[in-house]
């Protein structure tokens, strides 16, 4: 009887598991990561606007400040520049700051905190005083919320030697690269996509053990392919999914790498995967100039890549434009999945 | 400033002993009549003096002429009055007396001379082209640091603006390592990686660039001290010029809901830059500008004012009161800095009269020999022997190598394994190491 009933206590907790972890979406993964980082070590604290009694302005911190309480949960004064850096400041003192920009548009009020504070201090100080801080929150395009709550950042704080940047895609990612950041003795900006927070995705029992992390710095490849390889960080990854599933109908076969960090750039993994088709397009939400996709290409034009491709490498950016209102205008403004499938065709010359 | 002081007096190694019932001694001088070349010097009170013809300057009460002292003669500790300190949202402020043990006025005597000394060694090499960038020197300021510094612990922690070799000093930094990063040698407190204003130590944060910036980081730095329990403060120190900062406003607001143990240290040298505070601010009195933050405004050139002001400011924060803030009204002789002379926006007498009435480490001098707790030799042996420290650290300064190139690209992020940087070129590739 006992082991029979073990035996009913084992599959009944794998279909509970396989049930309860199957669909885990973004917010809900980010969530349990800042949750298990809290419990994990005591130096861990999340402070933003209104992240503690009002669970997250979009919900993401939902349930910790109950459980965690005022010490732990710091809802901000409307101040970036001076949460900011006392954000930082506390990261020199020791703790392990989680500072939420409620989105991103936001941290240009706090951008020196994050760069000159932040970003630089491990140089200037020679090695002596680490910087231990997250810096998240939801970047570039949502729906309908217009130009001044849609840039994308990806670019700018990649350009910035010191700090790490990620940019994840689906709920693995978050989870995976949030529990990195928060475990990285660096400073990291961590850029979520508010589009995609509540979107489901699959998560294996591996991915919910309470170690997972993802490595900074280290592109996954989603999609095998051997005609063109789609490069793209963050919700995009998703439309050049999609761009590949339809193309594969008409027997292209595209490789759709998933940068999931902006700095350092993995530069070997796209290379790898271009000596492999011979062709590029990178795919991004934000604006072409000075951009992601602009430095991808540059870089496999000044590496070993260069030789393979067939075609020059092309980039598929959001208009080079501020973010319009009207729905019809603001869907003409950002890549879609046209545009990737357009883009193919005609570096496949078809 | 200041009352119950001493008229004009000198700043030089031939003062004889202010106190009238004083033994005297015959100084030699070393100029040839120091008394001829500035009108305007009185002798100090109390002593008629005359000059030899071979230039000394004796004392007409000297009959005994003393040649040695022993230290069992000096004055264990004395009480002095120090000015009154104006109070913003305070009922009672610091004592309106300090009492000085002799051991700690040699040892801020010798703090503040080692400062200034360096300072004035950093303006040598700067002219020299030795030292290069930006070079913002605190001769003149030396009061504060020194003071600050007297009414906390090391274990308490300190941040301010970029006027910071003084800070480095007080907080435990070698004149070596301080003189070294300006040269931007390797052997530089932050290895030539930083410069001037990018100076470390143990719970101190810099040496900041960015005006402002530094306040709320150390309200961060107070944080910190709460949440970790321990009864540790931090001091967050800004200018005249950067106490229009916004970001300053919030982190008033933030450390004041918060009862951060934080103290705020306005520096007012009533210059930011080249603007005087009455063109910069509309109101000037700093210590009020906190609001709801309690305030003291203070005399900065008086070590012992800054002393008991930052030990009550302390008491404050650590009896879980929260922020208090503190003006201290001080002077810089040099100007912003080594690009800036110093005089379009100020006039030569300005400067001229400070020195020589306010200085403090004339005043601490004073101070310490009218009340017999040191003896002129004694002080000179000091000055000589800080001379030395300051001239070899210049020495050492200039002949330590550069940096190796192979740090370039190092320090990027911590506790991270060796990674490839790109260089100037696509085929310079450099490694970072953590």
């Amino acid at each position: 009887m006992a082991s029979l009933r073990s035996f009913l206590q084992c599959n009944f907790d794998i279909l509970r598991k396989t049930f309860v972890i199957l669909f885990v979406n973004v917010r809900d993964a980010l969530n349990q990561a800042m949750d298990e980082e809290l419990e994990r070590d005591e130096r861990v604290f999340l402070l933003g606007e209104e992240v503690a009694q009002y669970d997250g302005a979009y919900k993401v911190s939902r349930g910790l400040w109950k459980k965690y309480g005022d010490k732990r949960i710091i809802d901000t004064p409307i101040t970036e520049m001076g949460f900011a850096g006392i954000a930082v400041g506390a990261a020199f003192a020791g703790l392990r700051p989680i500072c939420e920009f409620m989105t991103w548009n936001f941290s240009m009020q706090a951008i020196d905190q994050v760069i000159n504070s932040a970003a630089k201090t491990y140089y200037m100080s020679a090695g002596f005083q680490t910087v231990p801080i997250v810096f998240r929150g939801p970047n570039g395009s949502s729906a309908g919320v217009a130009a001044q709550h849609s840039q994308c950042f990806a670019a700018w704080y990649g350009h910035c030697p010191g700090l790490k940047v990620v940019s994840p895609w689906n709920s693995e990612d978050a989870r995976g690269l949030l529990k990195a950041a928060i475990r990285d003795d660096n400073p990291v900006v961590f850029l979520e996509n508010e589009m995609m927070y509540g979107v489901p995705f699959e998560l294996s029992e591996e991915m919910m053990h309470k170690d997972f992390v993802i490595p900074i710095g280290k592109a996954k490849v989603e999609r095998q392919g051997t005609h063109i390889t789609l490069v793209s960080h963050s919700r995009c990854v998703g439309f050049c999914l999609d761009a590949a599933a339809v193309l594969a109908k008409e027997g292209v076969e595209c490789e759709v790498v998933n940068l999931r960090t902006i700095r350092p750039l993995d530069v070997d993994t796209i290379e790898a995967s271009v000596m492999k088709t011979g062709n590029l397009v990178t795919v991004e939400g934000g604006w072409p100039q000075y951009g992601v996709g602009a430095e991808i290409c540059a870089r496999i034009m000044e590496g070993p890549a260069f030789n393979y491709l067939d075609a020059p490498a092309v980039r598929v950016t959001g208009v080079d434009i501020p973010m319009p209102y009207a729905k019809i205008l603001e869907d003409h403004s950002v890549p879609q999945i046209k545009d990737i499938i357009f883009s193919v065709k005609k570096v496949l010359n078809m | 400033m200041g009352s119950g002081r001493l008229p004009k007096t000198i700043v030089c190694e031939h003062r004889t002993s202010l106190h009238p019932q004083m033994h005297v001694k015959t100084i030699p001088c070393k100029e040839k009549n120091i008394y001829e070349q500035d009108p305007d010097i009185l002798p100090p009170s109390g002593a008629h003096l005359r000059w030899t013809e071979g230039g000394q300057v004796v004392s007409e009460a000297a009959s005994v002429v003393v040649s040695s002292r022993s230290y069992a003669d000096f004055t264990p500790e004395a009480t002095f009055d120090i000015k009154k300190v104006d109070l913003h949202r305070l009922e009672e402020g610091p004592p309106l007396t300090s009492t000085l043990t002799r051991e700690d006025g040699l040892k801020y005597y010798r703090t503040m001379q080692t400062i200034r000394r360096m300072e004035l060694k950093a303006d040598q090499l700067y002219k020299q082209k030795i030292i290069r960038g930006f070079c913002h020197l605190y001769d003149g300021q030396e009061a504060c640091a020194v003071g600050i510094e007297g009414g906390i612990t090391l274990s308490d922690h300190l941040i301010t603006a970029y006027r910071a070799h003084g800070y480095t000093l007080t907080r435990g930094g070698t004149v070596r390592e301080i003189m070294a990063e300006l040269t931007g040698r390797r052997e530089g407190i932050a290895k030539g990686k930083g410069g001037s204003m990018h100076m470390y130590t143990k719970n101190f944060y810099g040496g900041n660039g960015i005006v402002g910036a530094q306040v709320p980081l150390g309200a961060g730095v107070a944080l910190a001290c709460k949440y970790l329990g321990t009864d540790q403060l931090c001091v967050s120190l800004y200018g005249d010029g950067a106490a229009n900062q916004g970001q300053i406003f919030e982190t008033y607001n933030m450390a004041s809901l918060w009862k951060l143990p934080i103290i705020f240290i306005c520096e007012n040298n009533q210059y930011g830059m080249g603007t005087s505070v009455e063109r910069a601010s509309a109101s000037t009195e700093y210590y009020k500008r906190g609001d709801f933050i309690p305030g003291l405004r203070v005399d900065g050139m008086d070590v012992l004012c800054v002393r008991e002001a930052t030990k009550f400011a302390a008491d404050h924060c650590r009896s879980g009161k929260g922020p208090i803030l503190m003006e201290l009204q001080t002077y810089r002789y040099h100007g912003h800095s080594m690009s800036d002379p110093g005089v379009s926006y100020r006039t030569r007498e300005e400067i001229q009269e400070v020195r020589s009435k306010s200085d403090p480490i004339s005043m601490l001098k004073d101070r310490m020999l009218s009340n017999n707790m040191a003896s002129v030799e004694e002080l000179k042996e000091i000055d000589i022997e800080v001379r030395k420290e300051i001239e070899d650290a210049a020495q050492f300064a200039t002949t330590d190598p550069e940096p190796p190139l192979d740090d370039l690209c190092s320090h990027i992020y911590a506790n991270e394994k060796s990674f490839e940087v790109r260089g100037a070129t696509p085929w310079t590739k450099l490694t970072s190491h953590s």
